[in-house]
């Protein structure tokens, strides 16, 4: 399993993304940098969090534009695994690689916060290895995490069910009080229709390990790591 | 023989014009403006009741060189669309006037 892990200007999750994997989960990790072009083997490729370019414009409007993004469009246009959270969810919307937008929260305060998750389809590489249903615990911490898209947009995803992730309460309930910044529908996380892009707002390499309060983001990753196991990547 | 920069300034070419270009960046209709909502809340705190409806956007200003209107106006679209507005949450429109 080979990750490669992008560092754009502003990146502040590449080195937890990149700790979490080589320590925490013992894989192998290649550090990119934003001005280089992608070269080389990888299964999955991660668009760390952060404030790439100072969130200016919008969030992740210039980082679509650095160098290494032809090559990740070409990497996910050929099946590739693409992995945005946070930033990189914004990143991933922003170049059109997955549908709607990424807007201010609607209690227009940064938060940082423990939150619980919903698991709504497996049959995507990001959660094969989760039930549906299952409930995750991890943080997320961004003041623009408002998922936003068309009533069309919001149909196409309902169909295709490309919502793998919805925030909920402890119960699994996905409630109002539950949704920590106003997304439509609860949406935590959605996967593009060929399923191979995944973006979620949450972080899940802040939590893979029981000293972080939660092991739940190593499911993700660990489901990842199981789906290459089984698959050919495309090579870049 | 000899060849000096200067000579090539003499060359006819088309004349370019620097223009004010004027970009208002505004939310989509039915796109949640949590920020239009507080300001709103605030107008009507101090008693301007009329209020209603706050949409709040993003005013950008530059200039360009451009051997025409139209031209520079192709390119601002072209700009808008690639990279100043977010056709899936945002409307813009530009005004452009001579530099002054």
């Amino acid at each position: 399993m080979r990750w490669g892990v992008i560092t754009f200007p502003g990146s502040c999750d590449d080195h937890d993304v990149i700790d979490c994997l080589k320590t925490d989960l013992g894989q192998k990790v290649k550090v990119l940098w934003h001005k280089d072009e992608l070269a080389g083997n990888f299964d999955c490729i991660v668009l760390p969090g952060g404030f790439s370019y100072g969130d200016y414009l919008r969030c992740g409007a210039m980082a679509r534009f650095s160098p290494i993004m032809r090559g990740v469009m070409k990497f996910a246009q050929s099946g590739g695994l693409v992995l945005g959270v946070c930033n990189g969810f914004q990143i991933l919307c922003e170049s059109g690689l997955l549908p709607g937008a990424l807007v201010r929260n609607t209690g227009l305060r940064f938060i940082c916060q423990p939150v619980h998750l919903r698991v709504e389809e497996t049959d995507a590489p990001f959660t094969s290895n989760l039930k549906k249903g299952q409930l995750l615990r991890m943080p997320v911490k961004h003041g623009e995490g408002c998922y936003y898209a068309d009533a069309k947009t919001l149909e196409s995803l309902r169909k295709n069910r490309q919502i793998l992730l919805r925030y909920v309460d402890a119960k699994g309930k996905p409630t109002a009080t539950a949704n920590p910044n106003g997304s439509v529908e609860n949406i935590a996380g959605i996967c593009n229709q060929a399923r191979n892009v995944f973006g979620l707002m949450p972080h899940p390499e802040d939590a893979c390990s029981a000293l972080l309060g939660s092991e739940d983001g190593a499911k993700l990753f660990m489901s990842i790591a199981a789906a290459c196991a089984v698959r050919v990547s495309p090579h870049v | 023989m000899s060849f000096s920069v200067a000579s090539f300034a003499e060359w006819p070419r088309l004349e370019n014009k620097t223009m004010r270009v004027r970009i208002f960046v505004s939310l989509k209709k039915g796109v949640l403006d949590p920020q239009g909502k507080a300001i709103e809340r605030s107008l009507h705190a101090f008693g301007y009741a009329e209020v209603q409806d706050v949409r709040v956007g993003k005013f950008l200003e530059l200039e360009v060189d451009a051997t025409s209107r139209e031209s520079a106006e192709a390119r601002v679209r072209e700009m808008c669309d690639k990279l100043l507005a977010n056709p899936v949450i945002e409307d813009y429109r530009f005004e452009i006037s001579p530099e002054s």
